[in-house]
């Protein structure tokens, strides 16, 4: 028997609305909604039916019965498992509280019940990945806009000039994205690219600058100084909605163009002929604030002088600019019910300090890698027990060594995971969630102009011995006292739950997999944007004077960035289209396109150590060490080297992943807690590598 | 003549590789035989930028193939269409077709011991549907082309 059913895709993180064929029970095609998406959809999305197939999975809940991390087993079943979880809960309660357990997920749409999970559980310590990853930007865009960074979607499609700071859009691919670029390209848009390499987004470039490792800063204040010097922006939109304007030309004021030209390593010419370009494209020229930015010392401030060119370019709530993301309020729908509206928020203090000690931060999900300096120190209190979502802290997170470390102060580690993480591989008990062809999630809202409601269903029954996350919690709810919480008993209920207020039922989803909720494109009128802007002027704040008082400056200080000794190399990473990160790595067809990573170093320097196109080479942090095939090329620039994130894993049950490539973050030593105190992401890029070239290159045939 | 053409518009190809998996998924291959390939030059500067272009191979489903006459069984076939496919049953695996072919398109299938090459997704086609690399396609760069015949 044949069928179609409506989900969402589950390989990496944008989660594009996918329609699924099946056919007896079995996976037969899988493309892009085509209501959404016109059926597209990138290598990793049909790369799913390989997933499902694979049974390189958890296939039942595991109890740990070696040492951690020793890959030792025993297979259980849910009712073991959960009550044995519900049990060493129970303990840590106990004895040091709820509030000494930390909730993890990786975030988006349906982190609302992880997050209510944990405050059911009475503990405040819900977090998730994004102190390694967009939290810079998100704060940048909190300082200025009072606004996260999901505050603004963007019209690229319609926009004359898009331009990237290190935002490798069409590697990270977010498929409805890539095709707004590529329409902008076909309409005659112009594509300016900033980064250390060249990239799969910069070849489409019209402009590129090739800059030196770290000077990002540097750039975009030369570009704000020139920006007003040539009087490129718009002074109405400036005047009506912004404050601190003279005080930013102030700062900005020796910072000329000509400086962050010779700073940056690039031409100034070229410099001044892109701001004369904009000035005339404008408002329909979006710099986009970057996204993953956990990168330099000073990647917040970069990220707030990308939101003020922005706010320069006048680019606000107008065609082929940044828009007001419209949600349900804004077409008289109310919105679906949360899982934490039925749940008290408990009063302790967050022990990551996000809310008390660092008031500026955005308190939602606080800052994951403090937990671990609590699991050190025991400071402001105890951490004792980690449970993580669909997050691996492992691949994550830098330096593993010392994550472990602090991790053996804790008396209890749970993955709900639908593969093996290589966090799992370390916890005491790994709950295996059905891949995302395999379950049901929640309701979720997705804001846009045209704003809908959109679900995941189940397209096939479970392979193998798993739940979906809402039942797993459900019966973990259970086991601790507070399902009730939680009134649902099987998917449609919990749907029926949600969907309760807003007056749809799932049936209205039936038809295109989603509900949307407004036929037209709503905008705002951009002449009355009072109210808008959440910060406390109610404008948009080149200075931020609240964030001033608590010890914020809103520009710091340039500071060059330090240039590597002799022979090191500051190592940058990144993303390919075939890979989300580590969790791809194993799946037999994106295997096959790209089983391992490599270095790309600049042929020059390249030249100087020995090593040519294909050599194994030798990549030394302090202790740690990975050997992978060097790329050898003039496009990129001689201080830095590369690769791609998510390699070198060590789970030796994922026999295509394991040790094949080699991971950044186990080099990136000493950098677990090296944070930016401004926006809060860390500095995975301030790490200098060793790189040789490896004696594992055959110098002669020994054996026969 | 042959009626279909796959076009690859490289200005909107992004390289991300996804035909070469929308395809596998759909024969439901197993590691080996990859029947679509994404390739590219070097990086060359052009005014400043960095460029290459993306080139899109498949069989070339000839107007006199090689393959055709070459199989021993008669399971290498040219349709009316101009689509060349293989009747599997009637494939034995002799792969005498990749030998006869000059770019050794046709692949074997580790899972059936049989020769498997594209067919444009002709199932598809029969059912008025594209191929699934040009379904699926990313960034829409990939077109199914019906050639038509210009009166001069």
């Amino acid at each position: 028997m044949k069928k179609t059913v409506w989900s969402m895709c589950g390989m990496c993180s944008v989660r594009c609305p996918i329609k699924v064929e099946v056919e007896d029970g079995r996976v037969t095609w899988i493309e892009g909604n085509p209501h959404i998406l016109k059926g597209s959809l990138c290598a990793k999305g049909s790369a799913g039916v390989a997933l499902q197939k694979d049974p390189e999975r958890p296939q039942q809940p595991l109890i740990r019965s070696g040492g951690r991390g020793a890959g030792k087993w025993e297979p259980v079943s849910w009712y073991t498992a959960l009550d044995y979880v519900a049990e060493r809960v129970e303990k840590i309660k106990e004895k040091y509280g709820s509030k000494a357990i930390v909730m993890s997920c990786r975030g988006g749409p349906w982190q609302d019940l992880i997050k209510a999970f944990c405050h059911a559980l009475g503990s405040p310590n819900f977090t998730n990945h994004d102190s390694a990853c967009g939290r810079n930007v998100h704060h940048a865009s909190k300082s200025v806009y009072g606004l996260g960074r999901k505050g603004f979607i963007y019209d690229i499609a319609k926009a004359k000039h898009l331009v990237c700071f290190g935002r490798n859009l069409l590697a990270s691919l977010r498929v409805a994205e890539a095709n707004q670029v590529m329409d902008m390209l076909d309409n005659g848009g112009s594509l300016t690219y900033v980064d250390v390499r060249q990239t799969l987004t910069g070849i489409k470039a019209t402009r590129f600058f090739q800059v030196r490792p770290g000077t990002d800063y540097a750039l975009a204040l030369g570009m704000i100084n020139e920006v007003i010097k040539q009087e490129a922006y718009d002074k109405e939109f400036v005047e009506k909605y912004t404050v601190g304007f003279d005080h930013m030309a102030a700062f900005v004021e020796p910072y000329t163009a000509d400086w962050a030209a010779k700073e940056c390593g690039i031409k100034v010419k070229k410099l001044k002929d892109f701001v004369s370009e904009i000035g005339q494209q404008r408002p329909k020229v979006i710099f986009h604030p970057g996204w993953m930015l956990s990168r330099y010392r000073d990647s917040f401030y970069a990220s707030r002088c990308l939101h003020i060119l922005n706010v320069l370019m006048g680019n606000i709530e107008t065609e082929g600019g940044q828009l007001f993301p419209k949600g349900p309020g804004d077409c008289g729908i109310k919105g679906l019910r949360t899982f934490s509206s039925n749940v008290p928020k408990p009063e302790d203090k967050r022990a990551d300090g996000v809310g008390w000690k660092y008031k500026h931060f955005d308190k939602g999900p606080g800052l994951f890698h403090l937990y671990y300096e609590a699991m050190m120190t025991g400071e402001p209190y105890p951490i004792k027990g980690l449970i993580c979502y669909r997050h691996d802290p492992f691949n994550c997170f830098p330096d593993v060594a010392t994550q472990k470390e602090a991790l053996d102060n804790c008396e209890l580690l749970v993955s709900i995971d639908t593969h093996y993480s290589e966090f799992g591989w370390y916890c005491d008990v790994i709950l295996p969630e059905s891949m995302y062809l395999e379950r049901e999630t929640p309701v979720a809202t997705q804001k846009g102009l045209k704003p809908r409601f959109i679900y995941r269903d189940r397209a096939a029954e479970p392979r193998y011995n798993t739940k979906p996350s809402w039942e797993i919690l459900k019966m973990l709810a259970d086991r601790l006292g507070f399902g009730e919480m939680f009134p649902f008993q099987t998917a449609e209920d919990m749907w029926k739950w949600q969907l309760e207020p807003t007056g749809y039922s799932i049936e209205d989803f039936q038809d295109k997999g989603f509900v949307s909720l407004s036929d037209t494109p709503i905008m705002y009128d951009r002449e009355n944007l009072e109210g808008k802007f959440k910060t406390a002027s109610g404008k948009i704040e080149f200075v931020n004077e609240s964030w001033e008082n608590l010890g914020i400056p809103s520009f710091k200080p340039y500071e060059s960035p330090k240039k590597p000794p002799k022979g090191r190399f500051r190592l940058v990473f990144g993303r390919s289209p075939v890979h989300a990160h580590s969790h791809t790595i194993n799946n037999p067809f994106l295997h096959e396109l790209m089983p391992e990573n490599t270095l790309w170093i600049n042929k020059r320097v390249a030249t100087r150590l020995g090593i040519n196109e294909g050599d194994w080479v030798d990549v030394i942090g302090d202790s740690q060490m990975g050997t992978i095939r060097a790329h050898v090329t003039e496009f990129i620039h001689p201080e830095a080297v590369y690769t791609v994130h998510g390699f070198g894993r060590q789970v030796p049950l994922q026999s295509r992943a394991y040790h094949a490539g080699m991971s950044d973050q186990k080099l990136q030593e000493g950098l677990l807690l090296m944070m930016d105190e401004a926006g809060g992401g860390l500095c995975l890029c301030e790490k200098f590598v060793t790189v040789r070239r490896s004696s594992r290159n055959p110098r002669r045939r020994v054996e026969l | 003549m042959n009626k279909y053409m796959l076009y690859l518009n490289s200005k909107r190809c992004i390289g991300c590789h996804g035909c070469e998996i929308h395809c596998k998924a759909n024969k439901d291959l197993p590691v080996g035989p990859i029947l679509c390939e994404i390739s590219h030059e070097p990086l060359k500067s052009v005014k400043g930028v960095p460029k290459t272009e993306f080139f899109f191979r498949s069989c070339y489903h000839c107007e006199d193939p090689y393959c055709v006459p070459i199989c021993p069984t008669g399971a290498m076939k040219k349709r009316e269409d101009g689509i060349v496919y293989i009747d599997e049953d009637a494939c034995i695996g002799c792969m005498a077709c990749a030998g006869a072919c000059p770019w050794n398109i046709p692949q074997v299938n580790p899972a059936t011991g049989k020769a498997v090459k594209c067919d444009y997704c002709m199932d598809r086609v029969d059912q008025g549907l594209r191929p699934a690399c040009v379904t699926k396609c990313t960034t829409r760069a990939l077109k199914f082309v019906t050639l038509q015949v210009v009166e001069s």
